[in-house]
């Protein structure tokens, strides 16, 4: 039998995980409902990838760690359209609710901000998959995948998910209008997920560039997955795995901390 | 038990602007009350802080008891809010906005569905259920924030402003709704600029300007202090020049109109008496301005 107490602190659990459930369902609904926003654009980006560099210029190219450039590229443009997609899904959503005010119903909820945040990042999380999922099976049109690590290409794929929905959510406190939901992936993202061992192993660059490229984090996250699917890596897969989590740790923290302060949500 | 109690609150936004002055607000369970104020009084802002919507500089806020410092989310369990702005998600469907806002709150999807076809049918909402909200006109997108608010079955109820805008029809049927949920037992705080809708609904109203309270307590005592009260006669015959009238304040507005201010001290039958001395017959008879915008409008411009 629970004391009063007790019994109120699992009431309050219960009714968390309904809330924290709600905006899950609803960021899902929201991608589900836009599909064509969402999911569409990057399948077709995606496969113009695969066309171009995989089977026009990739044929040409020869083999890289040990694979068909195609099977190389693969897992690259998995990852890159998982890290754009999750990071696109919570900017977007989060700053939309910011800029329409609909985000007061949830700041006037008694729900607690570690949960609003997880919320949105399973929501960036679940189209961040969904389209890996979609790149994937364009993927097979053009080569055979063969996943050497399931639990590691499961665990990396999610945790990287997680670490941009993570971003997208701050981009997303401190965007004041639409142009600054597309700074970030402009500027940056895109830049290092370029540089960060999609269409080529570091191993081909100069001793500097190839260290030089060790500072990008996207390097190690693009490489572990890669190392999940085809077995090879540029570089450790415990290192990748540290930085990821060390990534989440931080990110989530300064969410948590900006959600307290209210920056962006309370005057 | 004081559904809400604040003291001291004071809030200086950013910029510098005093918004609030170290107010004292309380307002006991079951009330019907009415904060009014001028623009930038510090009306929504004082409701922002309790809702979590705005950051307190300073001073206590407590929801049946629980302190938004220390007991935010049983406070914030409490409390249904009615902002003044439409802020819900418009591309959503009215159905799929409470069930959702019900979520939060933390009620099961199946009665959350429930409570959403409940009150959405208690504000005539239900046949819009599915349309996409911003089709709807604006005294719909009002009622929806409404059962919005009420689908957690709050204990306090905060509306700031939610007649702005709404044709008279649709506010009075929203006044009876409110009237009839107060009786429930809802405590509800409302800030308007419609004095009539204050007079009309609430048992208690506070007046607040430039960030402080400057009167509270309940209507019909607020009331009682108007020393002078102007009513506008509407008379049967045209009346060519004015006639004496010892004691009174009395202007002619046009042949047919006289506009006549009494003082507490003085009687409408002496007054009667005179216009039939003088052969005036009064046709209908009425208040120049609601009592309390009269009220409100000697307390704000500093005439007492």
């Amino acid at each position: 039998m629970l004391s009063p107490k007790e019994f109120m602190h699992t009431s309050r659990l219960n009714e968390n995980w309904i809330g924290f459930k709600t905006i899950v369902i609803k960021e899902t609904m929201r991608i589900a409902r836009i599909w064509i926003q969402t999911l569409v654009p990057p399948v077709i980006q995606m496969t113009l990838y695969f066309l171009i560099f995989g089977a026009f210029i990739g044929s040409r190219v020869g083999k890289m760690g040990g694979y068909s450039y195609m099977e190389f590229l693969a897992p690259g443009l998995i990852m890159m359209s998982v890290i754009n997609n999750s990071y696109a899904n919570v900017v977007s959503s989060f700053f939309g609710a910011r800029f329409a005010r609909h985000v007061e119903e949830l700041q006037v909820s008694p729900m607690p901000n570690s949960l609003i945040i997880l919320g949105f990042v399973v929501g960036g999380v679940i189209r961040g998959l969904a389209v890996g999922i979609l790149v994937a099976a364009v993927a097979l049109l053009f080569t055979h995948l063969h996943i050497a690590h399931p639990l590691i290409t499961l665990s990396v794929v999610i945790l990287t998910a997680v670490v941009f929905a993570l971003g997208g959510f701050i981009n997303a406190v401190f965007a004041k209008n639409f142009d600054d939901v597309t700074i970030i992936p402009t500027f940056v993202l895109t830049p290092l997920t370029y540089l960060g061992g999609v269409f080529y192993s570091i191993s081909l660059l100069p001793h500097l560039w190839a260290n030089v490229s060790k500072v990008n984090p996207i390097l190690y996250m693009v490489n572990a997955f890669r190392y999940g699917i085809l077995g090879v890596s540029d570089i450790g897969i415990g290192v990748a795995y540290g930085i990821i989590v060390l990534f989440i740790v931080v990110l989530f923290a300064v969410c948590e901390w900006l959600m307290y302060k209210g920056v962006g949500l309370r005057s | 038990m004081q559904a809400l109690s604040i003291h001291g609150l004071t809030k200086t936004y950013g910029n510098g602007v005093v918004a609030l002055k170290g107010i004292d607000f309380e307002v006991a369970q079951g009330e019907f009350t009415a904060l009014l104020g001028p623009n930038g009084a510090g009306k929504t802002t004082t409701i922002g802080i309790v809702t979590s919507l705005v950051n307190k500089t300073s001073g206590t806020v407590k929801v049946f008891d629980y302190d938004i410092d220390t007991d935010i989310e049983r406070a914030k369990s409490c409390i249904g809010l009615v902002p003044q702005e439409i802020n819900f998600n418009q591309w959503e469907k009215p159905y799929d906005i409470v069930v959702n806002q019900a979520g939060y709150y933390g009620i099961p999807r199946a009665l959350a569905k429930e409570r959403a076809e409940k009150y959405l049918r208690q504000l005539q909402l239900w046949d819009k259920r599915h349309d996409v909200s911003r089709h709807l006109s604006g005294g719909m997108k009002r009622r929806l924030m409404i059962a919005r608010a009420l689908v957690h079955e709050p204990k306090l109820l905060m509306l700031d402003e939610p007649t702005a805008g709404v044709d008279i029809e649709i506010r009075r049927s929203m006044w009876e709704f409110l009237k009839k949920i107060n009786k429930e037992g809802i405590t509800i705080i409302l800030t308007t600029h419609y004095l009539e809708e204050a007079e009309n609904l609430c048992r208690r109203v506070a007046i607040i300007d430039h960030g402080e309270i400057i009167l509270q307590g309940r209507t019909r005592d607020l009331l009682s202090k108007l020393r002078t009260e102007t009513f506008v006669l509407n008379l049967r015959h045209p009346l060519g020049a004015l006639p004496p009238f010892d004691g009174y304040a009395v202007t002619q507005v046009d042949d047919t109109t006289l506009e006549v201010e009494i003082d507490k001290s003085q009687n409408v039958n002496a007054l009667f008496g005179l216009l039939s001395q003088n052969d005036i017959q009064v046709m209908s008879m009425r208040n120049k301005v609601n009592r309390l915008e009269e009220l409100f409008v000697r307390l704000i411009e500093g005439k007492g």
